[in-house]
């Protein structure tokens, strides 16, 4: 077996074992075999890292406890933590609010200054980045971890004020948002009527949620007896429900058994939250669709820093949204070496949730730590990410894929990847979260 | 972390238990070490009270699938696959023994306290 071979198979181990530890956690498993911890590597580097979220802390205490000596500067304006992988079971009445928000500095690595300021411009060309207040700060190494913005601008007559309000959801926004849509959802499952589901055209993270929120919602309506009186709706952007093929499938037969309306390449266009109607844009034409209930996610795009910065992609697909432009396998920047992007601002396909980002963050770390040594670095990233897909309240199907599509489970033969299971969603409400909080302490 | 490892296990245990996990290691560790000694201080099994053990034994089973379905907001009935009545299997089975051994060591102790 080739050295290269070797790593990647370390690495496979590596992205397996997230999913493996959060159900064996869940289900109470056993210990399996020990590692060592790696030797420190003395360097003066000043590293910084834009972001404070989930692939921002993580590489914080990575960085944090492989290096000595090195000056490591983590930069975010937000001083509270959101646990988004909860926002759904929060907008599903599940978890309360408090279960999703935390304060960043209960997760900061001893040795690393945080700085609690909005970035303002991105400088690869003169190695810094500057603060809204005018700092500048001179790194060797820049790990952007910024994550994306929520562009509810882009949806003409959309006010967030309103959202919980009306029939109008949206689980995105923020945890206040995510329990305001609930009390929104639970109202229409009393009720019945037009729930509108859709999610947007462009990258998003999670881009199972909105499917998840679909099956609550229709979970809800059974259970309270108002499933005759309700009509369904998933509008999708494109000509699948699910970037993965095989998913895309289970899914639409899912939603068939369930007597879900599929409709394809349909783009929220605008809202009128007053009269109760969402425009859509269509190959045809402008589509009206009243609704009682509608859960809005909209378009996802790279922060304006970055967006305006040279750090995006300069042409293709990513351009517009301002995405990084890395190596979608070690997630170095494509022209700035010293340069890495990790979790929702990386221009990479699939990803965008924190299975990513506990996939991603260790292989731009090798790849940082090599260059520091000079050595390269063989780690690779290949696209894997998870999502637990909720089905119905009690189970999920555990989809696991990477670039090529393939779904890649990590218990085969015994977790079923398109069967709804109990397990999953043991999983998805028991262990992930302390899994996720272990990935930030850099211990998972 | 490039392999499975205990310690990881341990941080994801520690954020999900709390302090209770300690409680629980020391419950374990302790009721072990009790039920061991106590075997070999009694050289056999008394089955009157092993019996009695087993029956608290399955309520322990019932408890745990009762705490199992409370805090993951679900229950055993949403069962979908074998790998569900694994884990029914698993928490009723860890309920069950455990409580039964407990309550074994704890009756043996105690009787030979009062016999004593």
């Amino acid at each position: 077996m080739t050295k290269a071979h070797e790593t990647e198979r370390r690495f496979t181990l590596d992205r397996r074992s997230f999913i493996k530890f959060a159900t064996l956690a869940g289900a109470g498993g056993v210990l399996p075999a020990s590692a060592s911890a790696a030797a420190r590597v003395k360097t003066p580097a000043r590293i910084v890292i834009a972001g404070a979220g989930a692939a921002g802390l993580a590489a914080a205490s990575q960085l944090a406890a492989r290096l000595d000596g090195a000056k490591i500067t983590l930069i975010d304006a937000r001083k509270a933590h959101f646990y988004q992988p909860g926002f759904t079971l929060v907008a599903s009445g599940i978890k309360p609010e408090s279960y999703v928000v935390t304060a960043t500095r209960d997760y900061l690595p001893a040795g690393v200054e945080l700085v609690e300021e909005r970035i303002a411009e991105f400088d690869p060309e003169g190695n810094k980045v500057v603060t809204e207040s005018g700092t500048a700060h001179v790194y060797d190494f820049l790990v952007v971890a910024t994550g994306l913005t929520l562009d509810y601008a882009a949806i003409p007559g959309m006010d967030t004020e309103l959202i919980g309000s009306n029939g109008l959801g949206s689980i995105y926004h923020s945890p206040a948002k995510a329990a305001a849509t609930w009390q929104a959802m639970s109202e229409f499952a009393d009720r019945g009527g037009v729930g509108v589901f859709l999610r947007p055209n462009t990258e998003m993270k999670c881009a199972g949620a909105p499917l998840k929120y679909t099956f609550v919602t229709e979970d809800y309506l059974q259970r309270r007896g108002n499933r005759g009186k309700a009509e369904i709706v998933y509008n999708a952007n494109n000509k699948s429900l699910f970037s993965v093929p095989i998913v895309h499938e289970k899914v639409r037969m899912l939603f068939e058994q369930r007597g879900v309306k599929i409709n394809y390449e349909r783009v929220l266009a605008a809202i009128d939250p007053g009269r109760k109607i969402a425009t859509f844009d269509t190959p045809t034409g402008p589509v009206e669709q009243p609704y009682d209930f509608i859960n809005v996610i909209p378009p996802m795009r790279a922060p304006d820093a970055v967006r305006n910065s040279p750090l995006r992609w300069q042409e293709g697909a990513w351009a517009a949204d301002g995405w990084i432009e890395v190596d979608k396998h070690n997630l170095r920047h494509a022209r700035f070496a010293n340069v890495f992007a990790v979790g929702d601002v990386a221009g990479v396909p699939k990803g965008k949730t924190a299975a990513s980002v506990k996939w991603q963050v260790p292989v731009a770390v090798d790849h940082l730590l090599a260059q520091i040594e000079g050595k390269e670095s063989m780690a690779r990233y290949d696209g894997y990410t998870s999502c637990p897909l909720i089905t119905r309240l009690g189970q999920a199907m555990l989809v696991e894929f990477d670039y090529k599509n393939n779904l890649t489970p990590s218990f085969p033969g015994v977790i079923a990847p398109l069967e709804e299971l109990w397990i999953s969603w043991v999983m998805k409400t028991m262990a992930l979260k302390p899994t996720y909080i272990s990935m930030l302490r850099g211990r998972a | 972390m490039k392999e499975l490892d205990p310690l990881v296990f341990l941080a994801v245990f520690q954020e999900m238990l709390g302090p209770l996990l300690w409680v629980m290691l020391l419950l374990i560790v302790g009721g072990t070490v009790a039920f061991v000694a106590l075997l070999l201080k009694e050289r056999r099994i008394d089955s009157k009270r092993l019996v009695r053990a087993e029956l608290a034994g399955l309520l322990g089973g019932v408890l745990a699938l009762i705490l199992m379905a409370k805090v993951s907001s679900s229950g055993f009935t949403d069962a979908g696959g074998p790998a569900d009545w694994f884990l029914i299997a698993l928490v009723f089975g860890l309920g069950l023994a455990g409580t039964a051994i407990l309550i074994y060591t704890w009756a043996g102790w105690r009787g030979r306290r009062l016999a004593g």
